[in-house]
């Protein structure tokens, strides 16, 4: 007892630590959002701060939620969203497999592989734009190498059709390997001894593969895929230098549009409102997401 | 281990542990992935080092004669004279000003690139001092005490962080106006160590979660107020965890975009919204872009290599410890 009559009690010490970090995060984050939420109902514009702010009520909400124009970047988002998650998950779980095998060296050419993902995703999508040009560019010479096309007979971002796939190839290059390295440590958490079992019991490779290997790394899949999923829902920097959702708006995801309507429309109100619909969306994701996170500790 | 040697397996070993030749196999198709990854990388260093005319010529140069343009034209600014003005000037030392003249330039003046990289070590290293501190705070706190409510702070810190920074930006762009933060440092590091703390705090709790309650225990039982304890026994223990933490929260300030984009435009601009940007005569000066992404991936490259141990931890808020 007499320990904690010296110094600060420990509920004080706690809550002095602590109070820094909340106040940081109530003065940058909660009381915008709720200046967010209070704009949402109304037709507000940053450009013009002396014009006369009226209410709209849930206009914006309404508007947002039955305009079949808004279904336009929501689908581009889930384009994106389903092809680069399918693509990360099995290039990267294949490639954690194989550096499994613990190769000579495999240590070095991990690190060579993870280089990618910690690149500024701006500066990423803007060298990225710089190989797909027509002509020039060295991912239309590669593709025309391989393939014998002409390389000025397609162009990855100023084409409709190819436009969503430029953005997935940049996306995958960048992100597969963050899946790889957590599947990578899904497949070393599997004790040996498992294997020891299934190999007395004459399982073949392949059906050891199906149940024991895959089941036992299927949480640390499933955590690779919901971050990768929060991530690109936000996706806005890559993107918005790739093709700043072009040609039309073929590659304009929700966070670009958002852009659209909040820095060059100015429709701060229905921007705001635009802003609490995606944020309620992540938000689910991230609940889902701490849950997964949860499961894959307890182990 | 040793006990399995029943017949049709001949070491315990070869149970678990690959044969050579899948060895051989995996080794070759990752080293030929790590290949492929890396071209680009590649190709943006080659391109930094090519004239102008090599960095946009057809069929792609492989081999071209390297030059400094890029970098001279990254960092200076420079105007068009007549061949007759450029003659009668006395010869020049500087190779810079040499490159220019024999394109019928003069170098005018230093271009915004230092002044922007500089901006980005500012904001970086006081967005991450301020994060990690606020952070190592705090995850003291939620490792060591009974807070109440404590998992409803933790995923509330959390999901500060999922928010789309298009979102945010919405209202820090009106209230940075209000309080005369728009465009400023001090603004961007705020607004940096904001998103960073949440990630700090969840990463440096499993670190501290690491070091045994013992330790303090016995410290506070010679004397030492709990202050003491944390300050000379956690903090040094917690050493490996904080500097790990801080490179990941470098990482982002530096990386960072959407908000540089949004919110500054000139005296607080960062590299990533500049580099961009870089125009020469006549479109986009291909060299000079690439040379100002090579200085800037650099560090990057650094920090790479020294998180290499912690990456998984770092990338993952600390679910995924190895």
């Amino acid at each position: 007892m007499a320990l904690r009559m010296r110094g600060l009690s420990d509920r004080a010490v706690a809550w002095l630590f602590i109070a820094p970090t909340m106040l940081l995060l109530l003065a940058i984050n909660i009381f915008p959002l709720l200046w967010t939420v209070k704009l949402s109902f109304t037709n507000y514009r940053a450009n013009r701060p002396n014009a006369e702010v009226v209410s709209v009520g849930i206009d914006h909400y309404v508007s947002i939620l039955t305009d079949p124009d808004v279904w336009g970047p929501m689908q581009a988002t889930a384009h994106f969203l389903f092809w680069t998650i399918v693509l990360q998950t099995l290039i990267g779980f294949a490639l954690a497999f194989l550096i499994d095998r613990k190769f000579r060296g495999h240590g070095f050419w991990t690190t060579l592989i993870l280089v990618p993902m910690m690149l500024s995703p701006a500066v990423v999508g803007n060298f990225w734009a710089f190989l797909y040009q027509p002509q020039i560019g060295l991912f239309n010479y590669v593709v025309s190498f391989f393939t014998g096309m002409e390389p000025s007979s397609f162009e990855m971002l100023g084409s409709v059709k190819l436009a969503p796939w430029a953005i997935i190839i940049v996306d995958t290059w960048m992100w597969t390997p963050y899946v790889m390295l957590i599947c990578l440590a899904g497949l070393r958490s599997i004790p040996d001894h498992i294997y020891e079992a299934a190999e007395v019991d004459r399982a073949s490779p392949w059906r050891q593969f199906w149940s024991i290997t895959l089941p036992m790394v299927l949480p640390f899949i499933m955590l690779a895929v919901l971050f990768r999923g929060i991530e690109n829902f936000k996706m806005f920097d890559m993107v918005n230098l790739l093709t700043s959702g072009g040609p039309g708006s073929t590659t304009e995801l929700a966070s670009i549009t958002l852009k659209r309507e909040a820095f060059e429309k100015w429709r701060t109100g229905y921007a705001s409102a635009f802003a609490i619909i995606l944020f309620v969306a992540v938000f689910g994701l991230a609940n889902i997401y701490v849950k997964a996170l949860n499961a894959v500790k307890s182990r | 281990m040793s006990a399995v040697t029943s017949r049709g397996i001949s070491t315990a070993h070869s149970v678990v542990e690959p044969t050579a030749a899948s060895r051989w196999v995996a080794g070759v198709l990752v080293a030929l992935y790590a290949f492929i990854t890396l071209v680009p990388l590649v190709w943006i260093v080659l391109t930094s080092i090519k004239s102008p005319p090599d960095s946009i010529s057809y069929p792609p140069k492989v081999t071209f004669s390297p030059t400094t343009q890029g970098y001279c034209n990254l960092f200076t600014t420079r105007s068009r004279q007549t061949p007759e003005y450029i003659a009668a000037l006395p010869p020049s030392e500087d190779s810079c000003e040499r490159i220019a003249r024999a394109n019928n330039m003069v170098v005018v003046g230093q271009s915004n690139y230092v002044a922007r990289f500089v901006n980005s070590l500012i904001i970086a290293f006081g967005s991450t001092a301020l994060s990690v501190i606020l952070g190592t705070m705090a995850a003291y706190a939620f490792s060591r005490f009974k807070v109440p409510g404590k998992d409803d702070l933790l995923f509330f810190i959390l999901s500060t962080r999922m928010m789309p920074p298009i979102a945010v930006a919405i209202p820090i762009y009106l209230m940075y106006r209000e309080l005369g933060l728009s465009d400023t440092r001090l603004g961007m590091i705020l607004l940096y160590s904001a998103v960073n703390v949440s990630l700090a705090v969840w990463l440096l709790k499993g670190f501290i979660d690491e070091i045994p309650r013992e330790y303090e225990e016995a410290a506070m039982v010679d004397g030492y107020t709990r202050l003491q304890a944390f300050r000379k026994v956690v903090l040094p223990q917690a050493t490996t965890g904080i500097v790990a933490t801080a490179i990941f929260c470098l990482i982002f300030s530096w990386n960072e975009y959407a908000f540089a984009v949004l919110l500054t435009s000139g005296s607080a601009q960062t590299a990533p919204p500049f580099i961009p940007i870089i125009i020469g005569e006549g479109g986009q000066d291909w060299p000079a872009v690439a040379a100002g992404t090579t200085l800037f991936l650099i560090p990057i490259l650094v920090f790479t290599v020294l998180l290499r141990k912690h990456l998984l931890r770092g990338i993952t808020f600390g679910a995924v410890r190895k």
